[in-house]
């Protein structure tokens, strides 16, 4: 099991996406809101052709809302059913290999969290929580819909 | 697909049991049959009919696959496709009885391997197929999306070259990678398109079917099959046509029978033609059948109670004919195997408008009728109109669009019911909802300051949605919006700027739904399309208000205009004695350049058209969309203008279409024997200097009183006697702008677009 993992900041945390499905880490400008939309959606980027909806994920953990009105974010764009995606994140650190395959985390942990949750990895600096990336792209509101 | 089932019959020879691969030569050699007794090829016919029925024992499990069954089949098969190539380049049939193929098919026969394998061997010398390989259309996005990145790169790099000083070898570089660029472009979006043959191919066929069932004969005309459509849109509009063509056989053409009473021939006629036009494709499917009856039409409606009395009587020919798209309308008497069954032609409507398509109908009781689909070129590419609300810009089909109003504008009024916005626009009143209101956006506009745009979403009925400001027509490369995005209903999709920042195309329906406006059927006549009779209506003539090459600003009467074309520079060259400007396959005359000088890169121009002559008019912008409401003050010379009027409080110059006709195609006109004649009093001045131009640009030969040829229309100055009684038609003439009564039938004399309605409709009788 040596499944590689982005590991980046979501609301002061620490935790892992699953490398192979994160295309690139890209950094936004321009940010076009959508109205109506659902509130983790921030809006949307380009990168280069591509339209890329942008996902605040702090918004759709519930833990808030990242403030994009000072400029240029750091995203991981992913692909999901032909669409593509870029998650705001706080920080981008770096490239781990996981040491185990995810189980699941039996503490108690915040509900949107809890929602987003693929399970617990080891890693050479300690146990991250894996990010299920779809469960972020819902966001809350469909979630419970 | 001869090739391709060889092997396949050489998979099922090694496999027996493998009941796909079987069922799937069977079809061909089914199909094969049937298309063979459709085109009297017999001995086609013989060999797929004997392959079919050994196949059928072998489906049946009353034979077994062996070798020898498998070797005849693909000989039968090899001679199939060395016939159809013979028929293709329309040589001779190859030689040589086919019994012996068809009696190696008898079970316990091993003959008839020896000598198939040297026709085959020389067939396939003979037939060069054009080269061609399989590519996944993961692979073609990719290759587009790269393209597009390209020309996006392009542009960024075009706008810092035009903010940087500029060095002559760099931008002679640059505009050579810019062609490229835009040639590959081209290329590769012909690798999306398909000949729309591919649709065509199965018709006949289905013809055939149902004209058996329905003991009809018809003969079908397919015309165009190498007009090329996206891949995609070819399956959106296969649905559409199906239906359309099955009315046509059920309903439109008669029993053989019924023809010969009514004077025509046995056989009807279906024909199905397709054509590109611009950057539309239009596909015609046209029958010689009875007809549809607009009254019958009218009556179901009121009986379905989709229709009031009043408006009933209110509705012209076109609009009784567009009743067919209503809901659970159909002319069918009752319901048959083929159509009728409850899916009509609001369905077929609804599905081609959902692609950004039109489609029209036009009926001669008795004589046929003619259904027209007008669909965009690509799925992906959308003519629309951007919009902004503070300084978020978004999108709009432009097809949904049906015209663009200020809110402040003289004829529109804006008033509150309960709290929701009502527009009063020349006297209809259609229910207004505010952009920013809708997407919760603040604007910094009042109401009165806004722009309307009227809309007209699929299968619903006009509102007017009121934006901040209207930026530029353009063409959109849109693609599908993500989920999240979806969700909220008013999107239809996304698109890039040519700054390469994202802009949201909206859905008209998405939007009155979300914006509670009630989407009812109504308002029929803001449906009929575009026709001479909405200029017949004429509460106010529509005109539209450009900026000419020269700076002057103009207005040009929008019944002539049939659309808004852009060309490149280079289109536009001398011919025959005056400019002429190439638009597709199509070069018309072109006007309104005048002491100007052409803007190099592209050019916008007006597409005018009389109904039988089309003219360019260049422009350098448009204003607006307005209505004449103030009188106009006549040039004294006649000329490109025919005065100057006030449209939106400052002066315009009022274009004269008729001059532009008269001057630029009226030497194109028809020859003048089949001219419809025109009879005006020789000694009326006015007559002869300011009218005969008019009517003579209309297509008509003038005469004089004392000429002896039969007049097709006297027009005659009110109070004056007839000299021409024998004429099939009058116009009188009034000097009063207002008519004397209710009965009074005559036309003002500088009345022309009612002026040109009659020209027209008198002469419509000869020569078209």
């Amino acid at each position: 099991m040596n499944e590689l993992l982005l590991v980046v900041t979501i609301a002061g945390e620490r935790v892992a996406l699953p490398a192979d499905s994160v295309e690139s880490v890209v950094e936004l400008d321009t940010l076009i809101p959508v109205p109506r939309a659902a509130p983790h959606v921030a809006g949307l980027s380009a990168l280069r052709s591509r339209v890329l909806t942008v996902i605040d994920c702090m918004r759709s953990l519930d833990l808030g809302v990242t403030d994009c009105s000072d400029g240029v974010r750091e995203a991981a764009v992913v692909e999901l059913d032909g669409h593509h995606y870029a998650l705001i994140v706080d920080l981008v650190e770096d490239v781990v290999e996981a040491l185990s395959d995810p189980t699941p985390v039996r503490a108690a942990m915040g509900a949107g969290w809890e929602r987003a949750s693929a399970g617990m990895v080891e890693t050479e600096s300690g146990p991250l929580l894996l990010i299920d990336v779809a469960a972020l792209i819902c966001g809350s509101e469909a979630k419970a819909a | 697909m001869l090739e391709a089932l060889g092997g396949e019959i050489v998979a099922w020879e090694a496999e027996p049991d493998d009941r796909a691969r079987l069922d799937s030569i069977f079809r061909f050699v089914h199909t094969v049959k049937g298309n063979c007794g459709f085109f009297d090829f017999p001995r086609l016919e013989a060999l797929s009919h004997a392959a079919e029925d050994a196949l059928a024992d072998v489906r049946a499990g009353r034979r077994q696959a062996d070798g020898p069954l498998v070797s005849a089949v693909l000989a039968i098969i090899d001679r199939i496709g060395e016939m159809v190539a013979a028929i293709e380049d329309g040589s001779e049939m190859p030689a040589g009885s086919d019994g012996a193929l068809i009696e190696a098919l008898e079970p316990g026969t091993e003959a008839a391997a020896g000598p198939v394998a040297a026709t085959v061997a020389e067939a396939q010398g003979k037939v060069a197929a054009p080269r061609t390989i399989r590519l996944s259309v993961e692979l073609l996005d990719r290759v587009m999306s790269g393209v597009s990145d390209m020309v996006l790169a392009r542009n960024e790099l075009a706008r810092r070259l035009r903010e940087s000083p500029t060095d002559v070898p760099i931008d002679g570089a640059f505009e050579r990678l810019s062609s490229i660029i835009a040639e590959m472009r081209d290329a590769i979006t012909r690798t999306r398109m398909q000949r729309i043959e591919n649709l065509f191919v199965a018709l006949p066929r289905m013809v055939r079917d149902l004209s058996a069932e329905l003991g009809k004969q018809i003969l079908v005309d397919i015309e165009g099959g190498d007009v090329e459509l996206d891949r995609e849109m070819i399956e959106m509009i296969r649905d559409p046509l199906t239906h359309i063509i099955r009315n046509a056989v059920d309903h439109g053409i008669e029993t053989p029978a019924e023809r010969l009473k009514a004077g025509k021939r046995e056989i009807g006629i279906l024909c199905i033609s397709a054509r590109q036009s611009g950057n539309q494709i239009l596909i015609d499917i046209q029958d010689d059948g009875r007809g549809i009856d607009g009254k019958k039409l009218v009556e179901k409606a009121l009986a379905a109670g989709t229709l009031a009395k009043a408006e009933a009587a209110a509705l012209a020919p076109r609009e009784q004919l567009a009743l067919i798209f209503e809901a659970g309308l159909s002319t069918a008497n009752q319901v048959t195997a083929i159509s009728g069954r409850g899916v009509g032609m609001d369905v077929v409507r609804s599905s081609v408008e959902r692609i950004g398509g039109i489609v029209e109908v036009d009926s001669k009781p008795g004589a046929g009728t003619r259904i027209t689909l007008r669909v965009p070129l690509t799925l992906t590419i959308i003519p629309a109109l951007t919009v902004s609300i503070g300084n978020q810009h978004f999108a709009i089909p432009r097809s949904a669009i049906e015209e663009i109003v200020r809110a402040n504008g003289e004829s529109v009024k804006l008033e509150r019911v309960g709290g929701a916005g009502v527009a009063t626009i020349r006297g209809r009143r259609v229910p207004e909802v505010a952009l920013a209101d809708i997407l919760g956006l603040d604007s910094a506009l009042k109401d009165e300051e806004r722009t309307l745009i009227v809309l007209r979403p699929a299968g619903g009925d006009v509102y007017a949605l009121a934006v901040d400001r209207i930026h530029d027509h353009e063409e959109l490369v849109v693609k599908p919006a993500a989920p999240a995005v979806m969700a909220t209903g008013l999107y239809a999709g996304t698109t890039l700027a040519d700054d390469g920042s994202p802009i949201l195309l909206l859905d008209p329906a998405g939007l009155a739904q979300v914006g509670g406006v009630k989407l009812e059927a109504q308002e029929r006549a803001a449906r009929i399309a575009e026709g001479p009779l909405a200029v017949a209506a004429r509460q106010a003539t529509q005109v539209i208000l450009f900026r000419g090459l020269d700076g002057g600003r103009r207005a040009l009467r929008l019944s002539v205009v049939d659309r808004i074309e852009e060309v490149s520079a280079a289109a536009i060259k001398p011919g025959a004695g005056q400019l002429r400007v190439q638009l597709g396959e199509a070069i018309l005359p072109l006007a309104g350049i005048g002491n100007a000088d052409l803007p190099a890169g592209k050019v916008r121009l007006f597409r005018l058209n009389d109904g039988a002559h089309e003219v360019g008019y260049c422009f350098h912008e448009v204003i607006d969309l307005s209505v004449l409401d103030h009188d106009v003050i006549q040039a004294d010379q006649p000329g490109e203008i025919s005065g100057v009027t006030l449209v939106d409080n400052e002066p315009a110059e009022l274009v004269d279409a008729h001059w532009l006709f008269a001057n630029h195609v009226g030497a194109a006109a028809r020859p003048v024997d089949q001219q419809p004649v025109c009879c005006l009093p020789g000694d009326d001045p006015w007559m002869q200097n300011m009218l005969r131009p008019i009517v003579e640009a209309a297509g008509y030969r003038v005469v004089g009183e004392a000429d002896e040829a039969r007049a097709d229309l006297v027009i005659v100055a009110e109070g004056a006697k007839v000299a021409k009684a024998a004429a099939a038609r009058t116009i009188r003439l009034r000097s009063e702008p207002e008519a004397a009564g209710a009965r009074d039938s005559s036309i003002y004399r500088y009345d022309r677009a009612a002026l040109l309605i009659a020209l027209k409709s008198a002469g419509g009788g000869r020569g078209r």
